[in-house]
This record gives C-alpha cells, structure tokens and sequence, in this order.
C-alpha cells in the first residue's frame, strides 16, 4: 500500500513537516516496493483552503494512509471521502515514522484541530 | 447651524486601529448632536451602536451569500471549477465534487467555468440588517451570524440600505476595528475619514496601520483623541510628526465614562456634552469644506 508523510525536504533523511496543508513536499512511500516518491505540495503557498487542496493532492496519489502530526478538520474531512486513514507520527524523521507504521505502532490520529483559517474566529 | 457649504448627505466614517478606542462613543455622540441624521453600526461581528439609540426597529432583513450546489447526476469530473477556485472551496473526491461553504467567497466563477452547467447557486443566510429610529437618528445596524467568516457582504447591504434612503442627511458610520476588508468597504464610499485614537503606545501602532488604509483610498481625514490626558502623548506625537490635524482631544472623562458604561448617549443628557460635540461636529464640516476646496 501507498502511504504519504508530510516533508520538510524531498529526500528520504528528510524530517517530517508539522503542518500537512502547508508542508512543502509530501513523501509518497509504497510499503512493498519500498519506493519513495516526492511531490511538491502545490498547496503551500496558498492564501487559503491549502489543506483541502493537500488532502486533495494525496487522495489523487492514490495512497492509502496519511502519517501526520497534527491535520485540520477540511482536510481530514477530504481525506476521510477518499477513504485515506490519518495515523499520528510519533518520531521526527520520515525513516522512523515508515518503520513504526509498519510495525503497526501508530495509532490513528484523534485530535483534529479545527483549522488555522478560522483562528480570528470567536 | 452652519453656514459652510459641504454637501447635505456627507457621508463621515468613524475608524480605529484598536478596538474600544472610542468609534462608537464619537459615531453615536456625532449623529446625536446632528439630530436630523443616519448612524451606520458596520461593526457587524459585534454591533453595539443600538444599546445606546435604543431604536425602534421597523425593518429587518436577512442577509445572504451565493454557495455553489452541483447537480451530480450533471457533472462528469472535468475538476474545472475545482481547478478555478483560488480559495480552494472545492475538492474532487472519489467520484464526487465536495464543497466547503465556509471557504466559499461566492464569487460564482466555479458556475461559469463549469461546461456542462452542473453547477447552479443557493442563498445561505449569514447575518440581517436592521433598520429603525432614534427620536430624529435614523439607526442601520449589522449582525453577522455566528461561525461566518467575513461580514462584508453585510455591510454591502447596510450601504445599500442607506443610499435607498436618499435624504439629504449627514450619515456617520460606525467602521470595525482594524484595517481589514470590512473596514475598507466601511470606508469606501465616505467623504471624510475620522480616526479616533488612543494616547497609548498599542493606540500609536494601530493607528499608523489605519491612516495607511485611509491614504491608500485618498480619504480627506482628521484625528480625535480619546481618553486623552495630560502628559507624554505617543499618539500626539505621531500626528504632529506625520502633520495630522487633530480636530479635538477628548479628556480621560469620568463623568463621561460613566454615561457610556450606563449606554446613555452623553449629547442627549448633558448640555456640556451637546456643547462638546456640536462643536467637534462643527470642526469636521470645517475640516470637510476645506477639503472640497483644496480638491477641487
């Protein structure tokens, strides 16, 4: 299965990045090829909706599961009518991350924030 | 009361950079003391201009947006209007169009790049508009509905409401704080912008933020400073070096304080405070005829 982490860089030693709308490349990593694919997040650098155009951009890469620290509830919303499962990254680098999912020892994330776009919002 | 000329429907907005510097105390006190007159509360995510009018209301009206709604049994996945949207409202997913009303901006562009017209439009309510009176104000106030994004479109329709109206009366609008889109549609169509101001270091960074937007539009401007006490003044300070007239100081005013935090309007109950603002009101058609004759 494909899955796709948000990055820092585009290389495999990359960290993972702390914002998935925002994230400036996506590693699309296929568990049993164990081939690594980069994409740039076309999304970042939008004024606005850069998680729903993310979320958009990861249903299309066919993967199956996001591993992200934290994701926002548009986006989680888009991935969730892809049918793409969202795990919580647990350790910093992208390697880790692979290996712990692969171990099933990432747990599904829970705690959706409501979404940057809305902070001024009472 | 006068005898300058300046047009009869001038149209004077009230602004600040922060918020609780004094725009509603000025912009109610104002149309007060001009009697036969038209306050317009823009500040439509908190409104507070009618606790003091206390008006009689006899018009309310909703306020809706444009929101795209797809046909599915239309639209074959072309992604065109999801590739249009620069506000990323839409998202293709599995074989259906997604929307985010709350990201939508209603432009409607999405419809029209749509070849095969699957899209149409559904008014969606965010906010109302209300209209009443005031012994001789006439009160317009805005509320947008909880959850909304931009109030905007609300104070479109506060401004239309009071073009309709077309009565030779000055109207003295009541802006949000900041200098954001709401306070640029706030302003857009005023004749003379009023800038209240704090003689507070956070009133000074705020205010710069303000008088940028108001030069940006070319408004004719002035400034009154609230609160004002003696002293130090970065406020003061920030005007004489940039050479903006300050049309009046409002002193840090307990008797006055007291009248607001009770939701009196101070013109209506003290004859110093009629007084204190007839002659602000004074200044500003002063300050707005000079500027006609300077732009022309």
């Amino acid at each position: 299965m494909k899955i796709a982490i948000p990055a820092d860089n585009n290389n495999i030693d990359s960290k993972v990045s702390q914002s998935f709308g925002r994230a400036p490349f996506f590693l699309i990593y296929d568990t049993e090829t164990e081939k690594s694919d980069f994409l740039n997040n076309t999304a970042a650098s939008l004024q606005g909706g850069a998680g729903i155009k993310a979320a958009q951009l990861i249903v299309d890469s066919k993967a199956s599961a996001l591993l992200a620290p934290r994701c926002g509830q548009n986006a989680a919303d888009v991935l969730k009518s892809g049918n793409i499962s969202i795990y919580k990254t647990e350790a910093t680098s992208l390697m880790e991350n692979i290996t712990a999912f692969k171990e099933n020892r990432l747990a599904l994330l829970q705690d959706i924030h409501t979404g940057f776009h809305d902070k001024y919002r009472v | 009361m006068t005898n300058i000329a300046f047009k009869k429907d001038l149209k004077i907005a009230v602004l600040s950079g922060k918020g609780g510097t004094g725009k509603t105390l000025l912009s109610v006190n104002l149309a007060a003391a001009a009697s036969q007159s038209n306050y317009i509360d823009c500040d439509v995510e908190e409104p507070n201009g009618h606790l003091f009018f206390k008006p009689k209301w006899h018009m309310k009206k909703d306020v809706c947006v444009k929101i795209p709604v797809v046909d599915e049994s239309i639209c074959d996945g072309c992604r065109k209007c999801v590739d249009f949207c620069r506000f990323n409202a839409l998202a293709y997913i599995n074989n259906r169009l997604k929307i985010y009303e709350d990201i939508c901006h209603s432009c409607g562009g999405c419809v029209l790049v749509c070849p095969l017209m699957a899209l149409t439009e559904k008014d969606k309510v965010i906010g109302k508009v209300s209209l009443g009176n005031s012994e001789d104000v006439r009160v317009l106030s805005g509320m947008i509905n909880i959850g909304e994004s931009s109030g905007t479109p609300i104070i479109k329709e506060l401004l239309s409401q009071s073009r309709s109206l077309s009565d030779k009366r000055p109207t003295f609008i009541d802006c949000p704080p900041g200098s954001s889109c709401i306070v640029m549609e706030s302003i857009k169509d005023a004749d003379f912008c009023l800038i209240v101001m704090e003689p507070t270091i956070f009133g000074r960074h705020n205010f710069d933020m303000v008088y940028d937007l108001v030069k940006l539009f070319n408004k004719p401007n002035a400034v009154v400073i609230n609160k004002s006490i003696d002293g130090y003044n970065p406020s003061e300070d920030f005007s004489d070096k940039n050479e903006i007239k300050i049309l009046e100081k409002i002193p840090f005013d307990k008797e006055l304080g007291l009248l607001s935090s009770n939701a009196e309007i101070a013109v209506r109950k003290s004859v110093k405070y009629r007084d204190f603002f007839s002659s602000l009101l004074e200044k500003i058609y002063v300050e707005v005829s000079n500027e006609t004759v300077t732009h022309t």
